[in-house]
């Protein structure tokens, strides 16, 4: 994927193989001599992290559909015989359970990470995009997910944003109707979701492959945002980043296990372990955590549409976010007043989430407005203005510039670890 | 994952052959990531056993007072068809003429004796209800169900590829390797076994 | 939000679901609706089976039991509970005879057999508990329009709301035990309506259900079930006892989580101590 491989087999079998298929030759480039910035900091060990809850997430999801039925008067149940009967399947269950929310904590800090270096800025508005596409994926893949429990909060959850549809004019009660296969949130829709559960991961992983590809062809950002200029800048990927990344996964584990083993039922509602019952709406009606602030903005907005509406913009901002910052300078490090804009608008979506918790009522709406307002300004005002007012600190002449400047007094690189890259 | 990331690791030091610690942590460090691997295959692996309801679901009881002689019926155990034949004594007197030389295999395939057990018809028959014959209704060549009172023997027929048995369940003719097994079970009272 | 809560007609016949559904939490940050209603939050109790290293008491676990069978079984059912699951590892430790002897005692519907008619036979281990009702329209008839919540996930389907920052450090101390606490309080909850209160018709004062009417009268009192133990046969005891079994029968597995997660726990943290060594190793070369 980074183009011309180093890749010389030496064994005959691998070569013949190789003239007919550069299998190998590709994940060598690849994964093994794909030059990284030697300055990457922790956080970017968060798309290796995401590519281990993918994989975790669509091997344990494949487990349980073995065991689970799709049907309204069996799928409770049949989520239970997994927690009860099964062969370890209470494990497999809240791996899955558990690891949808790990999934969310890891792509919210690899989207965060993103906009704080201006990952998104050109040449990798594409690769940025597709990173969007891939969250869109994963909140329907989710939400979908969420239904097949067939507890309370499934079936009222299903309801209340299969319902949002209902808002577009003239089509809008025709979308949900052909959403639900029915009149209401009934077996038809449950078997549709579950198909469709099934599906939307391997495309998620379809596009992850698109967006590694475009990581490859334009190179990774650094924190510094300088593109690596010379071979000193970068090292292979193997080991120096396989080894970081390994490090990363596994202490990301032992934050997993922390949820899985000993409080696997705090990120979800105790609504769900009641079986769906639709007559009755449980008396408080909240999403799964990693969607309250888009929540608290559709409650902000008094307008049916304009709630629907808002909370659809507050994702579709994310797609032209390289074209609406507008400073020359990539990485936040260098600019000043945007990183305590960052900040703020960081805890605005921190606000926005506990918002999205509380009850629609009193001074929780107005601070939901409040925030909606500042949410879509940070992206719509402050950082195209940014870009023209702001004056950015002095930028490195180049990576190695920036990591001796920081470790004064280190061994300069040895010349021999950095083998002769191209980049792209 | 992490575990070939650590082979990757030994590779490395391997190449640059240096100190012995060095070598040891890099191996230390695959093989623990190796275990780890491992280990987390094991419940995705251990899964896909019968589960605690299956098993328990494992015995079934059979009322026989409700079998005429010369009757055969069909109950399900494990999700397979068992046969319980109600024999006449000239289908028992049939099996017993049965030299066990003419048998294609001699052996009783019974799970309530010992494997080597010999297939006569008393070790095919119920322990001390010898018009009772039991037997799981699977041909053991590929496993059809076979019809019952019909072929040559008068025992079970299998239409799929024409292995007959005989009255005692045993296979007399055609690609069937092994007599009928039969399954474990027992006399509860003298109309009830309990299968399983 | 709160005030529609109140205690009318046909919504009462919910109110069963209601508590949990009045403190849903995400984060526990939910349903100021309790809070609005004056119901407290009921006391943490110890639990054995709380913590990192937490198992179940059999001997609680087998009261429970008891108590479940003589008392809560008469109008609650428990659908998902199996006879067998009394003799399995991580629970009340029932031998196996024991638990056969239990699942005799009740007559199981089985059927259709030749002639076509259903029968009833004496349980066996693979039967489900039988429900104390053919179904939930008989259940509601027969308790004044409510129905007895199914116990079999009960333990996990309640919570109260914690509130912020005890939701944050409840991620630290591991605390997993809303339901358990609620339950208990709730059965210890009864008290006379205070003055000014309007106690609906066929309802009870309880001081945590939210909204404080509920239609179960206090189910259980002193002295009610013999125990064999010596364990005191207090209202308290009682509940704590038929708490613990509920938790046992809402996450049979339990034990074998908390076992397995010390083992994975420790063999991560060795491996990412590993990983770091080797990775500062590895670095070493490159200069950074």
């Amino acid at each position: 994927m980074s183009g011309h491989s180093t890749f010389e087999p030496k064994n005959p079998a691998l070569k013949w193989f190789e003239s007919r298929l550069p299998l190998v030759g590709l994940i060598h480039s690849s994964f093994v001599a794909y030059p990284t910035p030697r300055n990457l900091n922790y956080w970017w060990t968060f798309g290796g992290i995401l590519s281990l809850m993918l994989v975790c997430q669509i091997v344990s999801g494949v487990v349980l559909a073995m065991h689970y039925t799709p049907h309204i008067t069996l799928a409770f149940d049949s989520v239970e015989h997994i927690m009860r009967d099964v062969s370890y399947g209470w494990l497999i269950r809240y791996i899955h359970a558990n690891g949808a929310s790990m999934f969310f904590i890891a792509v919210y800090i690899h989207m965060f990470r993103g906009l704080y270096y201006g990952s998104y800025k050109a040449p990798r508005e594409v690769l940025w995009i597709l990173g969007c596409i891939i969250y869109l994926l994963m909140m329907a893949t989710a939400f979908m997910g969420y239904v097949l429990p067939w507890g309370q909060m499934s079936f009222w959850g299903a309801t209340v944003i299969t319902n949002l549809f209902s808002a577009f004019p003239v089509v809008g009660p025709t979308i949900v109707e052909w959403l639900w296969g029915g009149f209401s949130v009934d077996n038809a829709t449950l078997n549709r979701f579950f198909s469709l559960h099934y599906l939307l991961p391997f495309m998620i992983a379809g596009v992850v492959v698109l967006h590694v590809w475009a990581l490859h062809v334009v190179g990774q950002n650094n924190p510094t945002g300088v593109e690596p200029k010379s071979a000193k800048d970068t090292v292979p990927f193997t080991p120096y980043a396989t080894i970081k990344d390994g490090f990363g996964m596994v202490c990301f584990l032992i934050f997993f296990a922390w949820f899985l083993f000993y409080i696997p039922n705090y990120l979800g509602h105790a609504d769900n372990y009641i079986p769906a019952n639709p007559l009755v709406t449980p008396a408080h009606i909240v999403p799964e955590w990693y969607y309250l602030p888009f929540y608290a903005m559709l409650r902000a907005v008094p307008d049916k549409l304009g709630g629907v509406l808002t909370m659809f913009g507050a994702i579709i901002v994310l797609f032209f976010v390289p074209w609406l910052d507008t400073s020359k300078v990539r990485s936040g490090v260098y600019r000043p007043l945007f990183k305590q804009f960052f900040w703020i608008w960081v805890a605005v979506c921190i606000g926005l989430g506990w918002l999205g918790a509380k009850p629609a009522e009193g001074g929780y709406v107005i601070a939901g407005r409040i925030l909606t307002i500042y949410y879509f300004a940070h992206f719509l005002i402050i950082l195209p203005l940014l870009g023209l007012f702001e004056k950015p600190k002095a930028v490195p002449a180049s990576i190695t510039e920036a990591v001796l400047g920081k470790n004064r007094g280190a061994a300069p690189a040895s010349a021999g670890v950095s083998t002769p890259q191209t980049k792209g | 994952m992490t575990g070939s990331r650590g082979k990757e690791t030994i590779v490395a030091a391997t190449e640059t052959a240096g100190t012995t610690r060095r070598d040891f942590l890099y191996i230390a460090t695959g093989a623990m990531g190796a275990v780890g691997a491992a280990a987390l295959v094991w419940p995705f692996v251990s899964q896909l056993q019968p589960d605690a309801s299956v098993l328990a679901l494992s015995t079934t009881e059979v009322d026989l007072s409700q079998v005429a002689e010369g009757q055969m019926v069909t109950v399900k155990w494990r999700g397979k068809p068992v046969f319980v034949w109600n024999r006449t004594p000239d289908d028992i007197a049939k099996a017993k003429a049965t030299e066990l030389s003419a048998l294609l295999d001699p052996v009783a395939r019974n799970a309530n004796l010992a494997a080597d057990a010999p297939a006569t018809d008393e070790n095919r028959a119920g322990e001390g209800h010898e018009k009772w014959l039991v037997v799981i209704g699977i041909c053991t060549h590929l496993g059809c169900v076979p019809i019952g009172h019909s072929g040559e023997y008068e025992g079970w027929f299998c239409p799929c590829h024409g292995s007959e048995y005989d009255t005692a369940g045993r296979v007399r003719r055609g690609p069937a390797p092994t007599n009928l097994d039969i399954p474990p079970y027992q006399f509860v009272s003298d109309t009830t076994i309990s299968i399983g | 939000m709160s005030t529609t809560m109140s205690f009318r007609s046909a919504s009462f016949r919910s109110s069963l679901l209601r508590p949990l559904a009045v403190a849903a939490l995400a984060f526990g940050l939910a349903a100021p609706a309790l809070a609005a209603e004056g119901a407290p939050k009921p006391p943490r109790e110890e639990w054995s089976f709380a913590g990192p290293f937490g198992t179940f008491d059999q001997g609680q676990l087998q009261r429970g039991f008891q108590v479940f069978k003589e008392v809560c079984a008469s109008c609650h059912s428990a659908h998902l509970f199996s006879f067998r699951n009394l003799a399995q590892p991580g629970g009340p430790s029932f031998s196996e005879a024991q638990a056969k002897t239990v699942a005799e005692e009740y007559q199981v519907q089985d059927g259709p057999n030749d002639a076509g008619d259903m029968f009833d036979r004496p349980g066996r281990l693979s039967d489900r508990w039988p429900s104390p009702f053919p179904n939930e329209q008989a259940a509601r008839a027969s308790n004044g329009g409510a129905y007895p919540p199914d116990f079999s996930t009960l333990a996990k389907a309640r919570t109260y709301e914690v509130g912020f920052p005890g939701f944050l450090i409840d991620i630290l101390t591991q605390y997993q035990e809303n339901g358990v606490d609620y339950i208990h309080a709730l059965l210890v909850g009864y008290e006379e309506p205070p003055e000014g209160f309007a106690l609906p018709e066929g309802a009870h004062y309880n001081k945590y259900f939210p909204g404080h009417a509920i239609k179960m009268p206090q189910p259980i009192s002193d002295g009610q079930v013999t125990y064999s133990d010596g364990s005191p046969e207090t209202t308290d005891q009682y509940s704590r006892d038929v708490t613990a079994f509920m938790m046992w029968m809402a996450e049979p597995h339990l034990e074998a989580r908390k076992r397995i997660g010390f083992q994975v726990m420790i063999f991560l943290i060795i491996f990412a101590g590993l990983l770091y060594f080797t990775k500062k190793k590895v670095w070493k070369s490159a200069g950074h």
